[in-house]
């Protein structure tokens, strides 16, 4: 994919501070999570301390001391008291942590949405759709996590660790250095591991997208499997795909299993010197029982979060480099976008002139697909336009609304050069019906005014008859509100083109350019579209790009198109006296064909 | 950010101007989501499943007998800390101590022995177990009747595939360990009643509050939890959707109110998703006061119980360790209810991929029909995919060995099918489907298979390279076989200008080649498989002129030598056949040479003369 990864320290942290920004965008909610985890992890600590009082307070009472009694109540509601207000501060932690998580998930949706939309074709052409889509759905969710898992769980962790640490330590150093041994090992088994099953969890999930590919392909493509009976061959795959990913499952549920075994270990080997040595110390009277739980206490507090500490530094891995790969994606220029300054488009005869135009696309830039093209058409020409596969027929539809941009030479409309003028006005004034129809699942109506979306009814059903769906449409059971099917397939191809012209001619574009449109149509339903279009056809200039040679007999002026060139150019009685190629293309396509009206 | 509520008014600012205009806009498409929970327990769910896990019995049983182990050492870890200080540091016995130590050690040792086995052997069981399914499944699939796959989308098969196979396998990993949180439960009630019935029973009271409240709290949670789902693959759609559509969207000049359309979506989801963090969160503070009013009972009762010297200090410390762990086993029993009834849901519905019809197998007595002369015939046969509406009616011709057939109509005419019968895609309702005279239900399907080679009109390529397409199934087919029939068929050329040539990839169904270069590979893997009997279902996409050339001789290469069905669309191929077959409504209407049914004058003729490019676009059968 063409977004690169940032993988150096600097850009690592880079990532990280502007996930904090987005974080701070929503200032209370941040203030509020960091305050309530701070109340939350001092009532953690309070816990054992209280319960080593009671046990003290016990000592005393059985030794007699009555004042302790009352002394035992009052830390019993301590106890109370502060397990409520821990629970309380937990529940905002919890919550407003994961309301910033949502608000910069929200954020990076939008600015991902709009980015999408923002860059030009030439991006599009460079990056799989699929990767894009990962992009936006995997690696922004585990970016968005950053506030909750990273920095939320590093203040807990810095407070329960350095705050209970110092306390223990200053209670009995010997004790307290034994009582978190564990945290060093358990941090550093956890993190490796996190880390490890990090690196195998890309892995995983490219030999599990294999091996969906593997089914995925089998299952739309059934009937070729049963046409040659390749059951057996498609088992292969199968298994080969399937092993291959199973095996490393395995070996992440290794990788999981030793790091967990080891810390649970290792925590319960503290416990055990803790006992051991502070049981001797007790019996030496050199602690109280009550100490000795506390320390106990505080260790099973310990516990859970010190586990967490792989997971802290998986989310910094894992903001970093799934950050990294959005704000990649996020800081991208359009290589077409308006000019400072630009002004909307004016109209007045709505006439069209190439320039000595040249063009290559951007990942090829010495291969000119146009080169010095001039040609121009006024209000109410129709240009025609044919010329072999890879002549650059569609790569010049694509100049005129701007998909691309030419790399020489200009176009201009009404005399203003497109780069010059907003590219929405541009958008507005010309449109292309593209050869490959994208319909939307949603109604037929919402799909023809895809570009008007507040088009009356009669405009619709006005457009549809032009490009004679409409009858089509009228007899189906719910009609305009039919909703199209999965990626339209409930259309055959000729309807899908059909709809495509109705949903391009709705905003009455003062440059209609047919790219290949009709292919799939008949010829006599192409020939009556043709007639509806002729009444609005006075006023814009109609492109007609066509391989059938009786799509564009009607034009005014047909271009034949070689490498690039107009090698041939007038109307059809012209070009077939000429005697080129176009003549030759005409007797190929005739030879043989009794047929009339040919 | 998008300002949600501008759609709206872009769209009342329009109704004061106009009568009442509605927008007609949406992003994302409304997908009906599946069932995720369904029933708690479902024996014949269990049981289907069951058979699964069967093979792996040993695996799971060593996993319980594991986890049994590791909860008791669990169990016994406080009880140790508690003898260690009543017996040992407070009666001042430092033998003791050392005693429990030891023990202490063993326990740990054996508990760190029992976590390790169950773990690494239920999670490597769990994994084979749904990879067994996932190919039971998909080797199912390879058998179904192709009238389900016809009806079925491909991505709701995959989401079988994938999504409920994996909440199957977190089903099958946390059951060994809900064993386990069972015995935790029992075992921690068990063992404070033991060391003090009066003070257990008042502080276990505490328990039923804790369960009564989470049962409470989950359908709630529940309900928050599946909207936010729900509004979060809407979005999840909706990006897709742009993705996909980004240069319609371009084109159109809707990106700025896809964006709002868009930010409404997220706004939705974000209000869906902070209410489902609200609810997950209010259990924390009911549990963790009565963790306290638990401990703080302890705390008091415990003391007077000391007073009274009826009660030791470490049965005290001991209280408080169990108690601190009494809502772990609550909270993960609960979770695994609702992983439960997720599995049943998806259990279900794997089990209906399982259960799908195979309505076409071999009989037993079936055949291997060897080499045969490549005869096609049909007798009065009737088909149709359901009983009450017939698609081919009493349908008889006979296709000599070698001869090409075109065979033309009307959309829904039943060409296709009558074509799909040749090679028992379906079998017949009545009549008789004969291929080398023998009837097509009397044979083995890989021998019939053997006999017929097919070319679809869609081309499917695979992910791989140029030459594993071509080869395809055809495993025995050498590098030099496989470019000489493209050469043959003119492909030669456009597949040695590919990067790599023949071990070029292909991308994503051919994504890089042309239509016509696509037909092309789809012929040459035809011609490899090297077939007496072709059926080819003609490609209606445009090709350029120069394309078309070139494919009309490939197939005039791929015919010659075969019995050749071919439902054309093309005049010149429909020309060039012995026969022509004109199918209307199921049925036979006419046949001959393009000479003799232009003569007729019937509904040949009239299709022809109407200049109709291809014969399936029209509309109104005549």
């Amino acid at each position: 994919m063409a977004i690169a990864d940032a993988h150096t320290v600097r850009g690592g942290l880079r990532t990280l501070w502007r996930m904090t920004q987005i974080a701070f965008l929503t200032p209370w909610q941040v203030i509020f999570a960091v305050g309530a985890t701070l109340i939350a992890a001092i009532m953690q600590l309070i816990i054992p301390r209280l319960l080593g009082h009671a046990i003290d307070q016990t000592q005393l009472l059985a030794a007699g001391a009555d004042a302790a009694t009352s002394a035992l109540w009052d830390t019993a509601w301590l106890v109370l008291a502060v397990s409520a207000v821990r629970g309380i501060f937990t529940t905002f932690q919890n919550y407003f942590s994961e309301a910033v998580n949502h608000h910069t998930g929200v954020e990076l949706r939008l600015r991902y949405y709009e980015q999408v939309q923002r860059l030009s074709f030439g991006f599009h052409d460079s990056v799989h759709s699929g990767d894009l889509i990962t992009l936006g759905l995997l690696d922004l969710d585990g970016a968005r996590q950053f506030f909750s898992t990273g920095l939320v769980r590093l203040v807990l962790l810095t407070v329960l660790i350095g705050f209970g640490g110092t306390m223990l330590l200053r209670t009995d150093w010997v004790l307290g250095l034994m009582a978190l041994s564990f945290v060093p090992v358990v941090g550093w088994f956890s993190s490796v591991s996190q880390l490890r099953l990090r690196l195998t969890w890309r892995d995983l999930q490219d030999r599990m997208s294999v091996l969906s590919r593997v089914m995925e392909e089998n299952l739309a493509g059934i009937r070729v499997v049963r046409a040659f009976s390749a059951g057996a061959h498609e088992m292969a795959k199968f298994d080969a795909a399937s092993a291959n990913a199973l095996g490393l499952a395995h070996e992440r549920v290794d990788i999981r299993v030793r790091s967990t075994g080891i810390m649970t270990l290792s925590f319960l080997a503290a416990m055990g010197l803790v006992l051991w040595v502070g049981g001797e110390k007790v019996m030496a009277g050199h602690m109280s029982v009550g100490t000795l739980t506390s320390f106990l206490t505080f260790m099973t507090i310990l516990q859970m979060p010190v586990r967490q500490l792989g997971l802290l530094v998986n989310s910094f891995a894992r903001t970093s480099t799934c950050g990294a790969r959005v704000f990649a994606f996020l800081d991208l220029q359009p290589a077409i976008c308006d000019r400072a300054g630009a002004k909307d488009l004016v109209l007045a005869d709505a006439a069209l002139r190439f320039e000595a135009v040249d063009f290559a696309y951007p990942n090829a830039p010495d291969a000119k697909v146009i080169s010095g093209l001039s040609f121009s058409a006024i209000r109410g020409e129709t240009i025609g336009i044919i010329g072999p596969p890879g002549s650059g027929k569609s790569t010049l539809a694509h100049l005129i609304p701007r998909f691309y941009d030419v790399t020489g030479g200009r176009i201009t409309v009404d005399g203003q050069d497109i780069r010059g003028v907003t590219l929405a006005s541009l958008r507005r004034a010309v449109s292309v019906v593209a050869q490959d129809v994208f319909l939307f699942t949603t109604s037929l109506e919402n799909n023809i005014a895809y570009a008007e979306p507040l088009a009356e009814d009669e405009a619709i059903e006005e457009v549809s008859s032009d490009a004679q769906i409409h009858s089509h449409i009228a007899g189906l059971k719910s009609g305009y509100r039919t909703v199209v099917g999965e990626r339209g397939s409930s259309l055959s191809g000729g309807q899908r083109q059909r709809m495509a012209i109705a949903r391009s001619l709705l905003p009455r574009p003062s440059v209609l350019i047919f790219d290949d449109s009709t292919a799939a149509v008949d010829a006599n339903t192409e020939a009556r579209i043709r007639m509806a279009l002729v009444e609005g056809a006075g006023d814009r200039v109609t492109l007609i790009i066509a391989h059938r040679l009786n799509s564009l007999l009607h034009a005014d002026r047909i271009l034949f198109l070689d490498k690039g060139r107009v090698i041939e150019q007038g109307s059809h009685a012209e070009l077939l006296a000429l005697g080129g190629r176009y003549r030759a293309l005409y007797d190929l396509q005739t030879s043989g064909a009794d047929r009339e009206g040919l | 950010m998008t300002d949600p509520s501008s759609t709206q008014d872009y769209q009342s600012d329009r109704e004061s101007a106009v009568g009442a205009p509605t927008l007609r806009a949406v992003v994302g498409s409304h997908r009906i989501e599946e069932e995720m929970f369904g029933k708690v327990f479902d024996p014949q769910i269990i049981q289907r499943i069951g058979f699964f896990v069967k093979p792996y019995r040993r695996e799971f049983i060593i996993s319980v007998v594991a986890v049994l182990i590791f909860t008791l050492t669990q169990l016994m870890i406080p009880m140790i800390i508690r003898y260690a200080i009543d017996w040992g540091v407070i009666a001042g016995d430092i033998g003791i101590l050392h005693a429990a130590l030891i023990v202490f050690a063993t326990v740990i040792a054996v508990n760190y022995g029992a976590s390790h086995v169950q773990e690494t052997v239920v999670g490597k069981a769990a994994e084979n177990v749904l990879f067994d399914i996932r190919r039971a499944m998909f080797a199912h699939l390879q058998e179904v009747s192709l009238s389900f796959m016809d009806k079925t989308e491909v991505g709701r098969l995959m989401s079988r595939l994938q999504g409920d196979v994996g909440s199957m396998q977190e089903f099958l990993e946390t059951s060994v360990l809900s064993v386990g949180d069972i015995v935790l439960l029992f075992g921690i009630i068990t063992l404070m009643l033991y060391l003090d019935v009066q003070l257990g029973l008042i502080t276990l009271s505490v328990m039923p509050v804790l369960f009564i409240a989470r049962i409470f709290w989950l359908p709630m949670a529940r309900e928050a939890f599946i909207k936010a789902h729900e509004t979060n693959s809407a979005v999840n759609g909706a990006l897709a959707e742009g993705i996909h559509a980004v240069r319609t969207v371009q084109g159109m000049g809707r990106e700025a109110l896809n964006a709002r359309l868009y930010g409404d979506k997220v706004m939705a989801n974000l209000g869906t998703n902070l209410w489902a963090s609200k609810i997950a969160q209010v259990l924390v503070p009911v549990v963790d006061t009565m963790t306290g009013f638990a401990m703080a009972l302890v705390v008091v009762l415990g003391g007077a119980k000391l007073l009274g010297h009826t009660l030791d200090v470490g049965v005290m410390v001991a209280f408080l360790f169990f108690i601190q762990r009494f809502f772990d086993p609550i909270r993960s029993l609960t979770i695994q209810y609702s992983v439960m009834q997720r599995a049943m849901a998806s259990g279900q519905r794997l089990i209906e991929v399982l259960d799908v019809d195979v309505s076409v197998k071999d009989r037993p007595d079936a055949v291997d029909m060897g080499e045969t002369d490549g005869s096609v015939e049909f007798r009065d046969v009737t088909f149709g995919y359901d009983k009450r509406q017939m698609v081919l009616k009493d349908l008889s011709f006979r296709v000599e060995p070698g001869q090409t057939v075109a065979l033309v109509g009307p959309t829904g005419s039943g060409k296709s099918s009558a074509m799909s019968l040749i090679h028992r895609f379906y079998d017949v309702t009545e009549g008789q489907v004969l291929v080398g005279g023998h009837d097509v239900r009397a044979v083995t399907q890989a021998s019939l298979g053997r006999q017929i080679a097919m070319v679809l009109q869609e081309p499917f390529l695979f992910t791989g390279s140029v030459l594993e397409n071509i080869r395809y199934n055809k495993e025995g087919a050498t590098r030099e076989q496989i470019i000489a029939a493209a050469t043959v068929l003119g492909a030669d050329p456009f597949i040695r200008a590919l990067p790599q040539g023949y071990d070029t990839m292909l991308g994503e169904r051919g994504g890089s080649l042309s239509t016509g270069q696509r037909q092309l590979l789809s012929f040459a893997r035809a011609l490899v498989a090297d077939a007496k009997i072709l059926v080819l279902d003609e490609a209606t996409a445009s090709i350029d002129s120069a394309t078309e050339q070139m494919i009309q001789r490939a197939l005039a290469i791929l015919l010659k030598g075969r019995t050749g069905l071919v439902i054309a669309h093309r005049l010149a191929t429909v020309r060039n056949a012995d026969k022509i077959m004109v199918l209307q409504a199921g049925r036979l209407v006419e046949s001959g040479s393009h000479a003799q049914l232009i003569a007729k004058g019937g509904l040949y003729a009239g299709l022809y003369r109407a200049n109709y490019a291809s014969f399936d676009d029209v509309e109104a059968p005549a």
